[in-house]
Formats: C-alpha cells, sequence, structure tokens
C-alpha cells in the first residue's frame, strides 16, 4: 500500500525548492498516494525545543492529531530532518507515558493517540514496494558518478528515536542511490552536523563544520555529495562558494537532494527535477555523466544490433521529460 | 532574575536536570569521548564532559554562564558515543531552559534567532523564513549575512514573497500561551 499521510513542513513550500520538484516528480511517477496533513503548522523545529519543552512536543503533537482525524490509519511521512525528528520525539514521548500523552491533549485540545508512525524520506524510500516501482521506472544511469551520502544528525541519532541500527554509518541513502546507478563512497562525515539553525546565528563558529564536510568528501573521491533534507541541503549548497572565499579552497562538489537524482534517473528534465536551481553550478556535472552513458550505450547496442534500453538522452533544457 | 545560586540550591537544581533527563551523573567517569567528537567543542569555553563535571558538583553557576550550552547543536553526538549512555544532549538542552528561564544569556545571537523564529510560528503557525532571516539580520545588526543569498533566491523561485500561513491561528496562539506557563513535562 503506497499511501501516506503527508507532513511538507515550511521549508518544502519556499527554500527546498529542487527537493518539491523532484519528488513530485518521484511521487507522480511511481503512483505514491500523498495525503497532505490539512492546516498544518511549523513543527518547532530548534527554536521550541531550545526554549521550552511542552512546545517542543505540543507543536509537532497537533500536526499528528490532525493527521489522525483526516487521514485514519496512515503512516505519516515528512522531507525534513528536523520536522521527522520533531515529530517522533512527540511520538515517542505519547507512547511511553500516558501522562504526558494526556497533558499534550490538554494543551492542544484535541484527541491525540501517537498511533502513526513517523517517516522520513529515507525511510519511505526503503519500503520494499517503492522501491521496485522506482526501479522498474530507471530509464537513465548515473554511472560512474561517485556520491558521497549525507545523513547529517537527525535521521540517525538519538536512536531510541529514529530507529537507526547503525547511526555512526547509516545505508538506507546509500541503498536508494545505487539503485541510479551511481556509486556511492565510503567517507567518514555521513552522520555528522552541519550546525543547522547555528550557520545563521553562529556563523563565525559553525562554518567550519561545513568546510570539513567538504574536506572529507573531496579526500574520498566524491563528485557530488546528497542530501534528504532541506537544511542540511541548504547549508552545503548555498554556503559552498563562500566555503571555497572563505578557507582558499577550490572544492567542486555539487549537493543534490536524493530525489532529484531519481528523478534525473526516471527521465525527469531540468524543470521537472530542479538541478538547474542550486546555487553552487550542479547542472552541467549530472549532464556529463548521463551523456557519457548515452553514448557508450547507443554504441553497445549498435554494435549488438539491438535495442537502446537506457530509452533517455541528456536534459535538454526547456523541454519537458517524460 | 535570581542569578546567583547558592551551593545548595546548585545542587539541588543539577539533581532535578539530571532526573528529569533520566541520567545519573555519577556514572560519568569523565574520559571525554563526548568532548572529542563534538562538532562545536572548539568554540566552547565549557566542554561537554566539564559541564557533566559540573553537573556532579552542583556548580550550575559554571554551566549557566557558559557559550556552551547556546552553541550546542543537539546532534546528539555525544550521547551516542557515552560508554555509559548519559544522555549529555539533552542535558546540554535542560541546562539552556534552566538558564534561560534563570536570566542567563551565554551567546545573545542564537538567543534571539530562536526568540524571532519562535514569534513568528505564534504569530503564522508557519516559519517564514524572508521575515526570520530579515527580522534576525536587522535585529542583530548582522546585515550582511545570508542577505546576499536574497535577490538569488528571490530570481531562482526559492523564496516567494506570498505569506503561507496556518488558517486556525487561535489553535497556535493558544499552545504557545499553554505551554509557556511553565513547568517540565510530566
Ligand atoms: S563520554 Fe560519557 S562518561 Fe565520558 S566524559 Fe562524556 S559523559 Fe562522561
Ligand atoms: S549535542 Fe551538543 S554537546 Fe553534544 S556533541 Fe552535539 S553539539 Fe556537542
Amino acid at each position: 500500500m503506497m499511501k501516506y499521510s503527508y507532513f511538507p513542513g515550511c521549508s518544502m513550500d519556499s527554500t527546498a525548492v529542487t527537493y518539491k520538484k523532484s519528488f513530485e516528480y518521484v511521487a507522480d511517477k511511481i503512483g505514491l498516494e500523498l495525503f497532505e496533513i490539512p492546516d498544518w503548522n511549523c513543527c518547532g523545529s530548534t527554536a521550541a525545543h531550545t526554549k521550552n519543552e511542552k512546545m517542543a512536543l505540543a507543536l509537532p503533537a497537533r500536526n499528528i492529531a490532525l493527521s489522525e482525524e483526516a487521514n485514519p490509519g496512515l503512516d505519516i511521512v515528512t522531507p525534513c530532518a528536523a520536522c521527522y525528528s520533531r515529530l517522533a520525539y512527540s511520538t515517542y514521548a505519547a507512547r511511553n507515558s500516558e501522562e504526558t500523552r494526556k497533558e499534550i491533549e490538554d494543551i492542544i485540545e484535541m484527541n491525540f493517540k501517537a498511533e502513526p508512525e513517523i517517516l522520513n524520506f529515507l525511510d519511505l524510500f526503503s519500503d520494499p514496494e517503492v522501491k521496485e516501482k522506482c526501479r522498474e521506472k530507471m530509464v537513465r544511469s548515473l554511472k560512474g558518478l561517485k556520491v558521497a551520502c549525507y545523513y547529517g544528525c537527525l535521521m540517525s541519532r538519538p536512536r531510541k528515536i529514529t530507529g537507526e541500527e547503525n547511526p555512526e554509518n547509516p545505508m538506507k541513502m546509500d541503498a536508494i542511490i545505487e539503485m541510479t546507478g551511481a556509486e556511492t563512497i565510503e567517507w567518514d562525515f555521513k552522520t555528522e552536523c552541519c550546525g543547522a539553525s547555528h550557520q545563521v546565528d553562529a556563523p563565525k563558529e559553525a562554518r567550519p563544520l561545513i568546510e570539513k564536510i567538504f574536506r572529507n568528501a573531496a579526500a574520498n573521491g566524491a563528485d557530488a555529495i546528497v542530501t534528504a533534507c532541506p537544511l542540511c541541503n541548504m547549508n552545503l549548497d548555498m554556503r559552498e562558494e563562500e566555503i571555497n572565499k572563505l578557507y582558499s579552497k577550490k572544492y567542486n562538489i555539487p549537493v543534490f537532494q536524493f530525489t532529484e537524482l531519481l528523478a534525473v534517473a526516471m527521465g525527469a528534465g531540468a524543470e521537472q527535477s530542479g538541478i538547474h536551481k542550486h546555487f553552487f553550478p550542479a547542472f552541467d556535472r549530472i549532464n556529463e555523466v548521463i551523456r557519457a552513458n548515452w553514448e557508450e550505450e547507443k554504441k553497445k547496442a549498435k554494435e549488438e544490433a539491438k535495442k537502446n534500453p537506457l530509452a533517455d538522452g541528456p536534459i535538454v533544457v526547456g523541454k519537458a521529460g517524460k | 532574575m535570581d542569578k546567583i545560586l547558592n551551593r545548595e540550591e546548585g545542587r539541588l537544581l543539577a539533581e532535578r536536570i539530571a532526573k528529569e533527563a533520566g541520567v545519573n551523573v555519577r556514572e560519568c567517569y569523565q574520559c571525554g569521548k563526548c568532548s572529542a567528537g563534538c562538532p562545536m567543542a572548539d568554540s566552547f569555553d565549557l566542554m561537554p564532559r566539564q559541564v557533566i563535571h559540573c553537573l556532579q558538583l552542583g556548580d550550575m553557576e559554571e554551566i549557566f554562564k557558559s557559550k556552551s550550552i547556546w552553541l550546542c547543536a543537539s546532534c546528539h553526538t555525544c550521547s551516542e558515543r557515552c560508554p555509559h549512555e548519559i544522555d549529555v544532549a539533552t542535558l546540554m538542552e535542560k541546562c539552556r531552559i534552566e538558564a534561560q528561564a534563570k536570566g542567563y544569556c551565554g551567546q545573545e545571537d542564537v538567543k534571539l534567532f530562536n526568540d524571532i523564529f519562535t514569534e513568528t510560528i505564534r504569530y503564522f503557525g508557519k516559519s517564514q523564513e524572508v521575515i526570520l532571516e530579515g527580522a534576525y539580520n536587522v535585529a542583530s545588526g548582522h546585515l550582511v549575512q545570508d542577505m546576499e543569498n536574497v535577490p538569488k533566491m528571490l530570481k531562482k523561485g526559492i523564496l516567494r514573497p506570498e505569506m503561507n500561513t496556518v488558517r486556525d491561528k487561535d489553535a497556535i496562539k493558544k499552545i504557545m500561551e499553554k505551554t509557556e506557563e511553565g513547568g517540565a513535562v510530566k
């Protein structure tokens, strides 16, 4: 059953345009049924749990309660690592203490059973049925692209919230990316922190965190970094140029959302995947890979005089994909 | 605002914080693994290990004055790696909340950002990135910060000028008001 209650979170409607476009393309391709939680609110993010524990539990709980009401029986998926963490915390707290659950109900003045599972996008795309559907839709190969999968903090930690078996070396995103033909590398900064909102409120202290992430990815031969969170993505993509200037480096590592690579491998054009909307140029790098694979396949097909299994060539700007 | 905590008050407060976090700070043997893996440690004036040490001693004043509790990114690396399963990240967070309630602030900009973020939730129900960044930059005086990226964002359609707000504004206001009455979660 590929039906889910959907919590987009605030970034999906603003800064996460590439994530949104590419996810919508993929969801449509594979027939994912999503029911957006009506009138959802901000999960409270870092600000709420920095200030006030009850607020940090109650804000996400209202969304879960709305979901239970409007989308009964459906698990909740969310694209943002912070939203995921906050929704999962409220669920964990309510499931572990009847007193807390009731207290939250009193605050939000709604029934709150904490029944739906909270899933991030890596959970969603690790579902065997979703994966199988994705595999069926692949029309391009990203073979030859070396990718560093960056998970960040909150999809792995804390373990009691995420259920992640190996918080130091998670593999879900690696397994998803491998469907595109791209090669995922081993590196050391998979779950290091990107600094989150400290990139805004403590830039001097937090910038080094990003530099170290690029440094480690480069040292391990990555052509690209792939993320699964609007904030992680923005912190890396938007600040790469600045990092190069600040530290006199020449990192040339585009940063993709994993859904962009899925969309492109499924035949999405630039408009549909958002890959031309990056801060740090990403389009040419990925198109080179696609072209090389396409030409190799064409050559092979000619030699063997058989049908070309990769139906789609490079991306043409301004032309819709299939 | 009672700023100075005497020894006994500090000890009781440390005990309460540890109890709420479900942690026995006596089990910390000061190995320093939490500090070694902390991504923000380079900017900390009190290492995560030292925060735990202060909790053992009941020296809350030292913790409340520190920048560290504000610069902690809540990444949970420390808690994940502690050989004694001491939930350092949660302790940092509880210390920050207590410090704030007592009027301490070791890092004004971080507090300011979180305050403005909370206010945008109170009034709009959703976080408004343009307003958030704009208001923060004006209030903090860091006008260039990220602002060079805004025209690029508008051009690429990454930021949209129109507002996205919750319809049931009263529901959100009520949640904010009720939770601000204070007290830890039962
Ligand atoms: S890792 Fe754990 S035991 Fe070691 S110093 Fe930190 S809190 Fe104490
Ligand atoms: S949670 Fe805070 S103290 Fe712990 S490792 Fe992360 S930044 Fe450091």
